[in-house]
């Protein structure tokens, strides 16, 4: 049976990740490379690594911090934030991603996703949606430069949009729940999720393990991305994914 | 000992590069007929449309992996190069595939997601010289749409919409849907075992 996934998200600014993971017996705690090997060997069924680099200074680093992740990681390997060309996809890949994650570029011009797809195949193409309830309607619009621009988008056409240009997969952050560790937002979830037929992948607000039973059960998410309940060490993988396989959820473990 | 890595052109090749770097065996990156032949190993790997496949009969490449065939050469086809070792594909109609192995890709059903996309369970074969010391029972990562049938030579099979062939082998042919390079330790052994293989 096809396992839900729980992908481990590194965010990382100037080649250095910013949220601390409590990891034992790292020699730096920081470095994105080491960090997303000890996920790799927890457990992890997948790494996301993500630029959030405020300058393009910072943003430089980028393509050295893939390679050295990439080197030893063998699991698959998501690099996304600032992608913004078919040419910055390629030097991605190069360095070693196995699939890019392209958010504010793809709704600036869609086409992207296109490009990307016809020149390295459908699944190495992840469109990530950043959605905000708008009030009293039921409906959700996405947003774009992390968080910070409303699009006047909604969030489900946009996903259905994203699928016929060629993604592979769909990242969908809820805005409303992302920090609050109260939850994933199913709502959403599920209505993408049934609404297209590739995988998509919940994220925002996992504060417990049963809100990935949730996600998964009622938001009909394929995969989960775990960020802060992983990197403060309450709820490790191992006790994360024992919890769900004792929920009834299929999940890759043992590894 | 060298191990060719094909290049036709499908997809990204660095991180089945680097899973045999990692494993300290020499492999390269190669779209050379002769380097082809006189490799001791080869790999035809390819993530994409079925149509690629194309050129390896274009390219003078699909000749020199059946004289390496010939010799003996012990191949491995990973995901779309697996299905190219089929007869074809209801992918891309016209375009013939090795036919080392009998039958045809095929898409999944519409009553499950297409592509299948994440880790699944493997029921391997005891007898299996790929999956050798490894459990009858472990997780690999795939994502194709289009999978090939059960046969006399399916030595790990899996179940998403149905049963399909996960891994064949006969003598010093095998293949893989799944991706070994990003599969973890259960990948990292696979393609350990298929490295130890002799001629």
């Amino acid at each position: 049976m096809l396992t839900k996934r729980i992908i481990a998200c590194l965010d990382v600014a100037g080649g250095r990740v910013v949220k601390g993971v409590q990891f034992l017996n790292l020699r730096d705690a920081g470095d994105a490379a080491e960090l997303a090997a000890a996920h790799s060997q927890a457990g992890a069924d997948e790494i996301v690594l993500l630029d959030i680099s405020a300058t393009a200074e910072k943003r430089k680093t980028l393509l050295d911090t893939v390679k050295r992740t990439a080197r030893e990681l063998f699991i698959p390997f998501t690099v996304g934030g600032g992608i913004r060309t078919l040419e910055e996809a390629g030097s991605v890949f190069d360095a070693g991603a196995d699939k890019v994650s392209i958010n504010s570029a793809a709704l600036t011009d869609p086409s992207l996703i296109t490009r990307i797809a016809d020149r390295f195949g459908s699944q190495a193409v992840i469109v990530a949606i950043d959605a905000k309830r708008a009030n009293g309607t039921g409906t959700y619009e996405a947003f774009t430069r992390g968080g910070r621009t409303p699009t006047g988008r909604d969030a489900v056409v946009w996903a259905l949009e994203a699928e016929s240009r060629g993604a592979g997969e769909i990242l969908l952050t809820s805005m409303d729940r992302d920090g609050t560790g109260n939850g994933f937002e199913c709502t959403l979830t599920r209505t993408i999720s049934d609404g297209v037929r590739i995988p998509v992948i919940a994220s925002g607000g996992a504060g417990s393990a049963q809100h990935f039973v949730e996600v998964f059960r009622q938001g009909h998410a394929d995969a989960a991305l775990a960020a802060s309940i992983l990197h403060y060490g309450t709820t490790p993988l191992a006790e994360l994914k024992r919890d769900l396989a004792a929920a009834g959820i299929p999940v890759r473990w043992p590894c | 000992m060298t191990i060719a890595i094909v290049d036709y052109g499908a997809g990204n090749l660095t991180s089945v590069k680097k899973a045999f770097d990692f494993l300290g065996k020499p492999a390269v990156i190669t779209s050379d007929a002769d380097q082809v032949v006189r490799a001791d190993k080869l790999i035809v790997p390819g993530v994409g449309h079925f149509a690629t496949t194309r050129a390896l009969w274009t390219s003078g490449l699909k000749d020199a992996i059946v004289s390496a065939i010939g010799k003996g050469t012990p191949l491995l086809g990973i995901c779309l190069g697996m299905q190219w070792m089929f007869n074809s594909s209801s992918e891309a109609h016209g375009v013939a595939g090795l036919g080392v192995f009998p039958g045809k890709s095929v898409h999944f059903p519409a009553e499950v997601k297409s592509p299948h996309v994440g880790w699944n369970a493997l029921q391997t074969r005891g007898d299996s010289r790929l999956f050798r010391g490894m459990p009858a029972e472990c997780f690999v990562y795939f994502t194709h749409s289009y999978r090939v049938p059960l046969v006399d030579a399916t030595v790990a099979t899996c179940e998403y919409g149905g049963t399909f062939s996960a891994a064949v082998e006969k003598d010093n042919l095998f293949g893989v849907q799944f991706h070994p390079e990003k599969s973890g330790a259960v990948g990292m052994k696979l393609l350990e075992n298929f490295c130890g293989l002799s001629c």
